[in-house]
């Protein structure tokens, strides 16, 4: 390689090109280039990409007598997932898919609106407890999620304050927990996911121009009018972020439904998972993977959209 | 830049960092009960602590945990940076840049039960036709590695963007050769940046349920796949005192973390 940078020809041609300042061949540039990217192109290929091509093509086949894949194409994966079973239509499988949306898109909001406040408040921090502050937001980032998600499992046990409190003013039986239910799933998810959107959101209200809230307040904009037009614009980046880390993990989230949630409370994941284990319905859980992926993809391709009007309009 | 002050603001955030801290120490705190059997306070112990580190099983999952981090940490580093490099330095088509970029983020807008399950149809597949590959710890490495490439690259590509091309095409002119450049010129200057990497690859790793969950075989149980089994099987203390435990190295990892990224000045997210 090095031999071919040096006695570079006085009259180069076609098949020399700038390179850094230097001129180098364009084949040796290009084998360069392929030596550096291939082994990782290769692995994402090999361990992404054909995977989920497979992912892809399973779900058009039929599960055999003893779970194993048969591969005869059908339809059948994904009328069954559309509730078509043996026994006519059930709105079962619709249900789970509806409420898996629901939840990915209320716990995104809820995180959304305690984040701002958070996010003010970290900003308006000294220099020196801000990072106090930010450790302290890190930490549960990073804590395993089967140990916060158990966590909860503990702290709404029976014979916790909180849950002593709700059976003495009777909103829930003597001695019962708090879960499974609908509160404590919502609970452990706005829990888990809170982190990520407040430290995108703090980073983008960190470089926020107060000029222009101040601005706004001068011509008499009441605090939502503030909100709209001077600091949701700005702050824009960093939502969008927060948003897709959130939004993105929710919609498969499988552990909080399955530990909080109780049997009634079925997500995607949680039916993805049944497939793959107990069921071993293999193509019926590679189709509503693929109703997963592009659930994601619509909800990122919305959101994304929803942003980039919000700036020009 | 003193604004966004205001009780309301300040309280909301005081109330949301109970809610986050809230059920952890809960998880401390019954780690030291002396009541085996029920969530009633018994007295203070560290029977538990002694216990878990008589636990085989215990022992065993830890070591998987920390061999299945270290090793895909470096493989994933490896191939993370000479992808990063690649992408940077070379001039690509925009069309195989987009598409290389469009790799690079797919694991990041995936939720990762999909591509876990994708895997192991794959690795089914693969075993069908050559009866190697069984589920276990080489198919977790994998797992593992195809998740933290994108996170190292895009890091160590965050970090290229800041060095930017200059020092090379410097060194370049100073007749440096291809080899000279990359590993007396770019890599010293790279390394805040890969070693952010790996940082964040290692973590992801320890954290990582959902991949291992369905890539792990019998016999390669980790630390969060036991706790996860052990609930259902009921609680044990035992448990409390192992979470506690990674609670702990979770605080020092971050705490690492932060004095890293606060030397380097660079961004970790």
């Amino acid at each position: 390689m090095t031999d071919e940078d040096k006695n570079a020809p006085s009259k180069p041609d076609d098949s020399y090109t700038v390179f850094h300042g230097g001129l180098v061949k364009k084949k040796t540039l290009s084998r360069r280039a392929h030596s550096f990217v291939s082994p990782g192109f290769l692995w994402s290929l090999m361990f992404l990409v054909i995977p989920c091509l497979a992912l892809f093509v399973v779900s058009f086949t039929t599960r055999g007598d003893y779970g194993q894949i048969e591969w005869a194409f059908t339809w059948d994966n994904l009328k069954q997932l559309a509730g078509f079973g043996y026994f006519g239509w059930s709105a079962d499988n619709l249900l789970i898919v509806w409420r898996s949306i629901q939840v990915a898109v209320v716990t995104t909001f809820l995180c959304v609106v305690l984040s701002y406040p958070l996010a003010f408040f970290l900003a308006s921090r000294p220099d020196k407890s801000r990072t106090v502050w930010l450790t302290l937001l890190l930490i549960p980032f990073w804590t395993n999620l089967v140990i916060r998600t158990y966590a909860w499992f503990l702290a709404l046990a029976p014979n916790m304050p909180l849950a002593l409190l709700l059976q003495d003013i009777g909103a829930i039986d003597p001695g019962a927990p708090l879960y499974p239910s609908t509160f404590a799933v919502y609970l452990g998810m706005v829990s888990m996911y809170l982190p990520f959107v407040a430290l995108p959101l703090y980073t983008a209200v960190e470089k926020m121009d107060w000029a222009l809230v101040e601005a706004a307040r001068d011509l008499y904009s009441g605090g939502w009018r503030v909100f709209r037009h001077a600091i949701l614009p700005q702050t824009m980046p960093g939502l969008s972020v927060g948003i897709t880390l959130t939004l993105v993990p929710a919609m498969g989230m499988f552990v909080v439904p399955d530990m909080l949630g109780g049997s009634r409370y079925m997500l995607i994941g949680n039916l993805i998972q049944q497939q793959f284990g107990t069921s071993r319905n293999w193509p019926l859980g590679a189709a509503l993977s693929l109703v997963l992926m592009l659930l994601t993809l619509s909800a990122l391709m919305a959101s994304r959209r929803r942003e980039i009007n919000k700036v020009e309009g | 830049m003193r604004r966004g002050n205001s009780t309301g603001i300040t309280m909301t955030s005081v109330g949301i960092f109970i809610l986050l801290y809230i059920p952890l120490l809960c998880v401390a705190m019954f780690s030291f009960n002396a009541n085996k059997f029920g969530l009633t306070w018994g007295g203070f112990t560290l029977d538990w602590y002694i216990k878990m580190f008589q636990n085989e099983v215990i022992l065993k999952a830890a070591w998987n945990t920390l061999f299945l981090a270290v090793v895909s940490t470096i493989i994933s580093t490896v191939l993370g940076t000479m992808l990063a490099i690649g992408m940077y330095r070379f001039p690509w088509k925009k069309k195989t840049m987009g598409k290389l970029d469009m790799l690079l983020h797919m694991p990041v807008v995936t939720p990762d039960i999909i591509f876990a399950v994708a895997l192991v149809i794959a690795f089914s597949v693969i075993r069908h036709f050559t009866g190697l590959f069984e589920l276990g710890m080489p198919s977790m490495i994998v797992g593992h590695v195809t998740f933290q490439i994108s996170f190292v690259a895009l890091v160590v590509r965050g970090r290229l963007e800041l060095i930017g091309h200059d020092v090379e095409e410097a060194a370049y002119d100073l007749y440096a050769d291809h080899k000279r450049v990359l590993f007396k010129i770019l890599l010293p200057l790279l390394k805040p940046g890969i070693m952010a990497g790996a940082m964040l690859a290692f973590t992801l790793s320890l954290d990582d349920f959902v991949i291992s969950f369905f890539t792990a075989g019998p016999k390669s149980t980790t630390l969060p796949l036991f706790i996860y089994s052990a609930l259902k099987r009921g609680v044990t203390p035992e448990i409390h005192a192992l979470s506690t435990i990674i609670m702990i190295l979770t605080i020092v990892l971050v705490l690492v973390m932060q004095k890293f990224t606060a030397k380097n000045g660079g961004e970790m997210h």
